[in-house]
């Protein structure tokens, strides 16, 4: 086994763990600052990827696509977070965590009647088609611009919460909301903002995904349940735990499948066992949080 | 099997149940003796999950099937009716919902089941049950003398007879051969045809990659297939898997490197990743709507389906329900009812051609000797339609030399 085949297997787990990271990262956001499980990310997801598909082709680029279906899908959550979420702010956890849960079998199906069960084309970007030769191997030209536009956008993410005034307030509300509200900050924006912030990270999560997997109403499961093992291996609301964990798993499915390509799923679940077991409040998370 | 009535002891519930199921039949006294005369096939499917697409295609063409005898009158009088109930592609629900079928709906025969798993669930309910089972999964485990019966037909192609048609058009002697195999029954049953294939051929073994099932992700086991160079690369998989794993292999370049084949090249999901991905890619199957030019009774199929279906096409996981369906409803034909051994006598006898040419059912083992198609999907510039997705390479007449021996097989001969 030699080096340059272990660098490229590295690769396509970072490739893997790019997409991860996004997902998990609107899904840990919403929780960290709301403390709401949302059960429809992953329907989001899928969603989004159809936004993408459909604005690409109304548009004729891919790009278009890119840019518009995460933010008319976080208008979209936004709409969801003042019409339905709102309500149970102040409940139990589990009273939003069966709404979205609602929520995801209805979009889910609302997107089966609309577009069908099958499978749609989502075709890569012409100037990305391909492959790049890295001197060691060939990398496809549009995973590697996953990763980078991932990074970016987490950079930006990044700076706008600790560099800017509104993250400064975002960052303070997921603290003490009462203490804000008593300073004259109405929380009630910055949780509209948040939740669609989540949701359009998911919908971005799924326009990148859409040109390397089919498009089709059922791709937002497997992706829920990968996010929330992400989420809970780098610790419930932690960002930074988003992305250790994200590129971890990532890395991880990669590694084995190379030495035993039969557990590549299973090694995510067995990494968030050990974990638990270890810290249960996950790598980043705070223990004893309470919502 | 007993009715609940009929044990000796009876709890309280099913008296209950039986009291009321009582009232319900005293108020519909005529819907009670309607059913009663109704030829009742059931049709277990997995209309949920990543073989969706297939199983919507089978449930029309089964419909389709079922239409047609009953425009002429049924069997005997007699009206035929499909039950189609989900499997959610899970062999307990289809185990389940089998049974349900059998004793609630009191239906006559099955058709049905596409994963190799599931049927060999149902193939378990219906064997124990006497109810005959025509299956249109591509796996031949029940075939084998271990879960075989005297009621289990098998209407679908089978590994061995996909595999050895795709790598006697693509396999030449002192080839190197790759392989990325679901690792679930189907997976390992196109494995073992292939590499008996291979063996034959002479055609040399590179590596194999197990993949778990219904994974979204194939990128991880892209690099190593390439590092051991092989000239074709066999990807074993069905329904959506098939479609992402040839997606990103040829994301990954895959293709400038070697010659990518299926065992069974699929129609929805040629469809559902467009042509320039499956370019080139080889594959087996029972059916392809183009040998209309080639098949009078292919045109005719094509006919009805385009005529009950708002002008689409059939497509091949379709034409399994429908000839599934359609070989048992004329056995019942001949049979002149349902009685099961007159039927099952009566498949094993029967001669029939539905889709392609003509079919019957090995005397062993209840296998369907059938055409092989191989077909090689058409690049976008060489369609002539948005129907026209594959150029048919061959066309192998059925005969007991396609499949195993009936000894192999295990049954005695």
């Amino acid at each position: 086994m030699d080096l340059s085949l272990i660098i490229m297997q590295l690769l396509s787990g970072i490739a893997l763990g790019a997409v991860l990271v996004i997902t998990a990262l609107g899904l840990t956001i919403v929780f960290g600052m709301l403390g709401v499980v949302n059960f429809a990310h992953g329907a989001l997801f899928m969603i989004g990827a159809y936004a993408g598909l459909y604005l690409a082709s109304l548009t004729g680029s891919f790009w278009w696509g890119l840019l518009l279906a995460p933010i008319l899908m976080g208008a979209f959550g936004m709409l969801i977070e003042f019409v339905l979420i709102r309500r149970l702010y102040g409940r139990s956890i589990d009273d939003p965590l069966l709404l979205t849960f609602g929520l995801s079998y209805i979009l889910v199906e609302g997107v089966r009647i609309v577009f069908g069960s099958d499978g749609i084309p989502f075709p890569t970007p012409p100037q990305l088609i391909g492959v790049l030769d890295l001197g060691i191997g060939f990398f496809p030209r549009y995973r590697l611009f996953v990763i980078a536009l991932v990074a970016v956008v987490l950079l930006l993410l990044w700076l706008a919460l600790e560099k800017t005034r509104i993250g400064l307030i975002v960052r303070a509300g997921a603290r003490d909301p009462m203490i804000m509200q008593v300073l004259g900050v109405d929380i009630g924006r910055v949780w509209l903002a948040i939740f669609g912030l989540g949701v359009g990270l998911a919908a971005l999560g799924g326009v990148l995904a859409g040109p390397m997997r089919s498009v089709n109403p059922e791709m937002g499961s497997l992706v829920l349940a990968e996010a929330f093992v992400v989420t809970v291996i780098g610790g419930l609301g932690s960002i930074v735990g988003a992305v250790v964990a994200g590129l971890m798993v990532g890395i991880s499915i990669s590694l084995v499948a190379l030495f035993a390509p039969e557990m590549a799923t299973i090694v995510m679940f067995a990494l968030m066992a050990v974990v638990l077991l270890i810290r249960p409040q996950g790598l980043f998370g705070v223990r004893g949080r309470t919502t | 099997m007993p009715k609940s009535g009929s044990t000796a002891k009876i709890s309280r519930r099913t008296a209950l149940a039986g009291l009321s199921a009582g009232a319900a039949l005293l108020a519909m006294p005529r819907l009670g003796r309607a059913a009663d005369e109704t030829i009742r096939i059931g049709f277990p499917t997995p209309l949920t999950g990543p073989f969706a697409a297939e199983a919507r295609d089978q449930v029309k063409c089964a419909e389709l099937a079922v239409k047609l005898v009953n425009d002429k009158g049924g069997i005997g009088g007699r009206k035929v009716e499909l039950l189609v109930r989900d499997d959610k592609l899970n062999a307990g629900e289809a185990a389940t919902r089998t049974l349900e079928l059998i004793e609630k709906d009191k239906v006559h025969a099955v058709v049905g089941a596409l994963s190799s798993a599931v049927q060999l669930a149902v193939n378990e309910v219906t064997r124990a049950r006497g109810v005959i089972y025509v299956s249109i999964s591509q796996s031949d485990t029940i075939n084998e003398a271990k879960d075989f019966s005297k009621y289990t037909f098998h209407e679908a192609l089978n590994p061995h007879m996909t595999t050895s048609a795709v790598a006697r058009q693509t396999l030449k002697k002192g080839m190197k051969v790759a392989h990325l195999v679901a690792d679930y029954a189907y997976g390992h049953e196109m494995l073992r045809g292939f590499k008996r294939a291979q063996a034959t051929i002479g055609a040399d073994n590179v590596g194999e990659i197990l993949h778990p099932f219904g994974a979204a992700d194939y990128s991880t086991f892209m690099p190593r297939l390439m590092s051991m160079r092989p000239d074709v690369l066999c990807i074993s998989n069905f329904g959506r898997d098939q479609a992402n794993a040839i997606k990103q292999a040829v994301d990954f370049g895959v293709k400038q490197q070697m010659k990518i084949v299926v065992p069974v090249i699929l129609h929805n999901q040629r469809l559902a990743v467009g042509p320039d991905v499956f370019e080139g890619v080889v594959g087996g199957a029972n059916y392809y709507w183009g040998l209309e030019t080639q098949s009078k009774t292919a045109a005719d199929f094509n006919a009805a389906f385009k005529a009950a279906n708002a002008g689409a096409i059939p497509t091949d996981y379709g034409a399994y329900g429908y000839s599934g369906v359609g070989s048992l409803l004329a056995a019942m034909q001949t049979a002149g009812g349902t009685d099961t051994d007159k039927v099952v006598d009566a498949l094993e006898k029967l001669q029939y051609d539905l889709t392609k040419g003509p079919q019957h059912y090995r005397k062993c083992d209840h296998q369907s000797v059938q055409s092989v198609l191989v077909l090689e999907s058409k690049k976008k510039s060489a369609m002539a339609n948005d129907n026209d997705l594959f150029a048919i390479l061959a066309n192998d007449a059925g005969s007991d030399d396609m499949l195993r021996s009936c000894s192999e097989l295990g049954h005695a001969t």
